[in-house]
């Protein structure tokens, strides 16, 4: 009596454990392809650009570089591209603060003032991705059109006596900031978007019963609640700004005085030959953001918001 | 920010003439309410007749299109909320779900710049027995610990005016009651003045002093519990708050002391002063369970209405009454509640009965039940005299 109740009772148990393996096997063999593009596309070159960051010139061919180890290409770099890496961080900086600034209030327009409407929300959300349709090349070397110097803004600027006869837009750093500014605009206002959308307003009615202030409220309540979308605005507007080389091109905004570490590293890799020093670069800047990104996660405190 | 203005009890409220209107609707329809200090008033209503919204516009969430709230004799229509010393329990709470309880309770605290308020904060935490998790986020609470922390995080601030919008409405049976103590005690404790809002008539009349009862937008009838329940004086109120057995009655005879009407043939007695009219064609009232049932016609005695022979058509016992279902001709199915004081239904379906209560258990009202064939002759008859 005993025994087919046991027998009973266990089975429907394996049987469960069966179908946990078979799920867990169906779940590797999904996960295969996403694993194998990062190996190949990802952890192969990456691997290759730190070896390639150790290589030295060749004794033997001119043009050859090999794998010999060289930390010194690190160093060499850094004392070489200072300027040019530091100028890489302030501007992403710059270009990050004025994107949220300027789009923290139209997503809050967006997500919050038109909740009833969602035509018009709708609408002007197209308006903020419409960019998108054109390459960002062809905007930005629009915009060095309208900033040129026959251009109206320099010359309102300049019978604004704003701008003094011999000065330019294009070529300095204001160009350069304001390009990087404009292009990543749609990637900061997106995330900002979608957090103030779901913000809860019941809360902030709550904040504004208890005492706070329209400024108080948005300080202690709103803005803390939108932490997620600032955190992942900003990162998806710092890290490629960072690393950006056509606003600050002389091709395009940027000019002598004002080029980025991602100019100095295409011309290494494109024009210079200089494989290892532009691979310590990229190695480089790419470390540099990872810490940067790392504490800020951690700093702005979103890890339970996320 | 003036701190003279928070006050150390509570203070009364006055409502003179507030109307609100949204786009399409008006939601409060000449709203005139006296909330005197320290008392427990209810705003019981159905969803949609208007009791959030005034709740919100006390709190000045929302602003009145005519109207001015007063609150100790001072005019606050056209303060801002943060400048009102008054504070919501939301019906969703709306605790922060960034901050600790213990932050959330501090929250009001820290912006008057109050001194201590993490320790003000901690003993309002312990009389809604909440200090052991002081230090959890909101989301690890469950719904009736969040709503004690949005009471705890409201009564800190010692408010002149306490504002609760149906705080218990998500709370099973159980803890709604214990709640109701706990509330109904925190306010004689602190002495503050509660405005309750809420659609639940049972919680409205066992924890408030007053029980104002809104219907479209208007307060049909204001009062202690008791007394609305006892002699409503509208057929919304009378069935709004507990059942009612309502009649259509045509008055024969008006005398000091009663008014005689006739229902389906019978002579019906009801005290005058219970009687919001005393000619034509008006509806009279009784409470199921202040219905005897009779198996035989009963002799006639002064001070006792008799209806009948009425037919049993549905007998359905709840625990300690049974409910029964009387047909009468001519007066409808009337409701009686019957205490079980004997084992079992006293009477099976089928059976012929005669009700009786006491003519001081009757009432008269001022209109007629919605949709009735009298409230449409009512109508046609004050619209007859208007024109």
């Amino acid at each position: 009596m005993a025994l087919p109740a046991f027998a009973g009772a266990s089975a429907p148990a394996t049987g469960r454990g069966g179908a946990a393996r078979r799920s867990g096997r169906v779940a590797l063999l999904l996960l295969l392809p996403g694993i194998a593009y990062l190996l190949l596309f990802f952890l192969a070159p990456l691997l290759s650009l730190v070896m390639t960051s150790l290589q030295s010139p060749s004794e033997t061919v001119f043009g050859q570089y090999d794998f010999t180890f060289n930390w010194a290409n690190y160093l060499q770099v850094v004392g070489q591209y200072g300027e040019q890496i530091g100028r890489s961080f302030l501007y992403a900086l710059l270009a990050t603060v004025f994107a949220l600034l300027f789009s923290y209030p139209l997503a809050y327009f967006l997500g919050v003032n038109l909740r009833g409407r969602p035509i018009l929300q709708s609408l002007l959300l197209v308006l903020v991705v419409a960019p998108f349709f054109i390459s960002f090349l062809l905007r930005t070397a629009a915009w060095k059109q309208i900033l040129s110097d026959e251009g109206l803004v320099v010359s309102t600027l300049k019978a604004l006596a704003l701008l003094g006869p011999q000065d330019h837009l294009t070529g300095t750093p204001i160009a350069v900031v304001f390009g990087l500014t404009y292009n990543f605009i749609p990637f900061m206002c997106l995330p900002l978007f979608t957090t103030l959308e779901r913000l809860d307003l019941r809360v902030v009615e709550a904040g504004r019963d208890l005492y706070g202030g329209p400024f108080t409220t948005f300080r202690t309540v709103t803005l803390p609640l939108s932490m997620p979308g600032i955190v992942s605005g900003t990162l998806l507007t710092f890290i490629p700004a960072a690393g950006d080389y056509v606003n600050a091109s002389s091709q395009f905004l940027g000019g002598t005085s004002s080029t980025m570490v991602g100019n100095v590293i295409q011309s290494n890799f494109l024009v210079q030959l200089n494989y290892p020093a532009a691979a310590a670069l990229s190695i480089l800047l790419m470390a540099t953001i990872l810490v940067i990104v790392g504490v800020y996660v951690r700093r702005s405190g979103t890890e339970d918001l996320l | 920010m003036a701190r003279g203005l928070f006050a150390e009890s509570g203070a009364d409220l006055q409502l003179v003439g507030i109307r609100k209107e949204f786009p399409g609707f008006t939601a409060v329809e000449q709203l005139d309410l006296t909330v005197p200090a320290g008392t427990f008033f209810a705003l019981l209503g159905p969803s949609g007749c208007g009791k959030t919204t005034t709740l919100r516009l006390v709190a000045g969430l929302e602003e009145p299109t005519s109207g001015r709230i007063l609150l100790g004799g001072r005019d606050v229509t056209d303060t801002k909320p943060h400048r009102r010393p008054v504070n919501t329990v939301f019906q969703s709470y709306a605790l922060f779900p960034h901050m600790t309880v213990l932050e959330n309770v501090a929250f009001g605290l820290r912006r008057r710049g109050i001194d201590d308020p993490l320790g003000k904060a901690r003993s309002a935490l312990r009389l809604v027995e909440l200090d052991a998790l002081a230090d959890r986020k909101p989301a690890q609470l469950s719904g009736g610990q969040q709503q004690r922390v949005a009471l705890a995080r409201a009564v800190v601030n010692r408010p002149a005016l306490l504002l609760l919008d149906e705080p218990l409405g998500a709370l099973d049976l159980k803890l709604r009651r214990q709640m109701q103590l706990e509330l109904k005690s925190i306010q004689s404790e602190v002495g503050l003045t509660f405005v309750h809002v809420t659609h639940d008539q049972e919680e409205a009349m066992t924890m408030a002093d007053t029980v104002a009862v809104m219907n479209r937008g208007r307060i049909e009838q204001i009062g202690s519990p008791e007394e609305v329940y006892e002699l409503p004086r509208t057929a919304f109120v009378a069935n709004f708050l507990g059942q009612s057995n309502l009649f259509p009655a045509v008055v024969r005879e008006a005398g000091d002391d009663a008014v005689g009407a006739d229902v389906a043939g019978h002579r019906i007695l009801v005290p005058r002063s219970r009687a919001q009219r005393t000619e034509g064609t008006i509806t009279l009232g009784v409470r199921p369970e202040k219905l005897l049932l009779l198996t035989e016609e009963p002799t006639p005695i002064a001070g006792i209405n008799v209806l009948g022979p009425g037919r049993v058509t549905d007998v359905s016992f709840s625990g300690v009454s049974t409910q029964y279902l009387v047909e009468v001709p001519g007066a409808g199915t009337v409701i009686v509640f019957a205490q079980n004081l004997v084992f079992g239904p006293v009477v099976e379906p089928g059976a012929d009965v005669w009700l009786s209560w006491r003519v001081e258990h009757g009432f008269g009202l001022a209109d007629a039940p919605r949709g009735s064939a009298l409230q449409q002759a009512h109508e046609a008859l004050v619209g007859g005299a208007e024109t």
